[in-house]
């Protein structure tokens, strides 16, 4: 659900960017989105479709580079993957002292207009 | 028409952060503290929320903006208690953001408040990843939730100042391990405060009160 206003967003942004180039159409965005945000590729295209009518984004293609989950120990100062089956534990040291550090990105890398 | 590729860069919920900034500088103007009060749907927000405003509403003005999908069963439970409520009804939105906010602020008269709370969406998922101006946010959840969700919602608990523990009256029924839970958080967020509360007991209560009105004495800074 939370993806109707995260493409409300995109496409405000992807427009602001295209009016400022004098765009005529928006051919594609390259966007890059973590795991950890929680947007589906499925919905995002979808809403798209659907908020860019009659806009220079209609018919524009949304490219998705994914950014998985990344763990900081803050004892061991060691990175690590997020397990497939999330486990907040330092695979050294075996502690709970874990950090986020990566898989929260949600931004437009770059864009293709015409 | 030849193609052109435009360096972007741009973060999607940037515009939203910036609103965010402008609701914390309008409140910071009136000397308002806001808190962002997150959970899943049913964890106790509503009571809790209540519960502190029973017990702070004689020293401070109290108002509290109540995020739903749709209705307005809980801000009827506040004004039947003689608490300001303002609904925000996202029709099927499952989170609130900053210029939702901001066009409730803009209504309030803000010069005799002191504090905002804000019953979020009930929603684990997204509700943390937006913004709202709030000066602290706040997670509870509710010990027949499970002690489990901070590994599945992780970025919640990430992102609180406080994490209560709601319904702990119910303790003995469940598998939720109230001992070892402060570390799973502290492990995640080391600055994050954990409060094992109930609000039908009133366990626990006194040491969330301290936290806030600790928080409400820093107005400003």
């Amino acid at each position: 659900m939370h993806e109707q206003s995260i493409v409300e967003a995109l496409l405000t942004l992807a427009l602001e960017n295209a009016g400022k180039a004098n765009a005529r159409r928006i051919v594609s965005i390259n966007l890059v989105v973590g795991d950890y945000t929680g947007v589906v590729e499925d919905a995002v295209n979808l809403y798209f479709g659907f908020l860019s009518k009659n806009t220079l984004a209609a018919g524009a293609k949304i490219n998705y580079t994914h950014v998985p989950g990344q763990l900081r120990c803050r004892d061991c100062d060691i990175l690590f993957p997020l397990p497939p089956r999330p486990v907040y534990r330092c695979p050294k040291c075996k502690g709970g002292r874990v950090e986020i550090v990566g898989g929260r990105e949600l931004y437009i890398d770059d864009m293709e207009v015409e | 028409m030849s193609a052109l590729k435009i360096n972007v860069k741009e973060n999607i919920l940037g515009a939203n952060s910036k609103q965010a900034e402008l609701n914390r500088a309008l409140l910071d103007r009136f000397g308002v503290r806001m808190i962002n009060v997150m959970s899943s749907s049913g964890a106790g927000k509503t009571s809790l929320i209540l519960r502190t405003v029973d017990r702070l509403k004689g020293q401070y003005g109290i108002a509290v903006i109540e995020g739903d999908v749709a209705c307005s069963i809980d801000a009827g439970k506040y004004t039947a208690q003689n608490v300001t409520a303002i609904q925000i009804n996202t029709a099927g939105g499952c989170h609130l953001d900053a210029p939702m906010v901001r066009k409730v602020l803009d209504t309030l008269d803000l010069g005799p408040i002191d504090l905002i709370f804000i019953e979020n969406v009930g929603n684990l998922v997204c509700t943390a990843d937006f913004d709202l101006g709030a000066h602290k946010d706040v997670v509870i959840l509710s010990v027949p939730e499970g002690d489990d969700k901070p590994r599945k919602y992780p970025v919640m608990f990430c992102e609180a100042d406080a994490v209560l523990v709601s319904k702990i009256d119910v303790v003995p029924y469940f598998d939720f391990k109230l001992d070892a839970f402060p570390g799973i958080i502290n492990g995640l967020n080391p600055s994050a405060r954990v409060f094992p509360v109930s609000a039908k007991t009133g366990e626990g209560l006194d040491g969330w009160f301290a936290w806030l009105e600790e928080s409400l004495a820093a107005k400003g800074t």
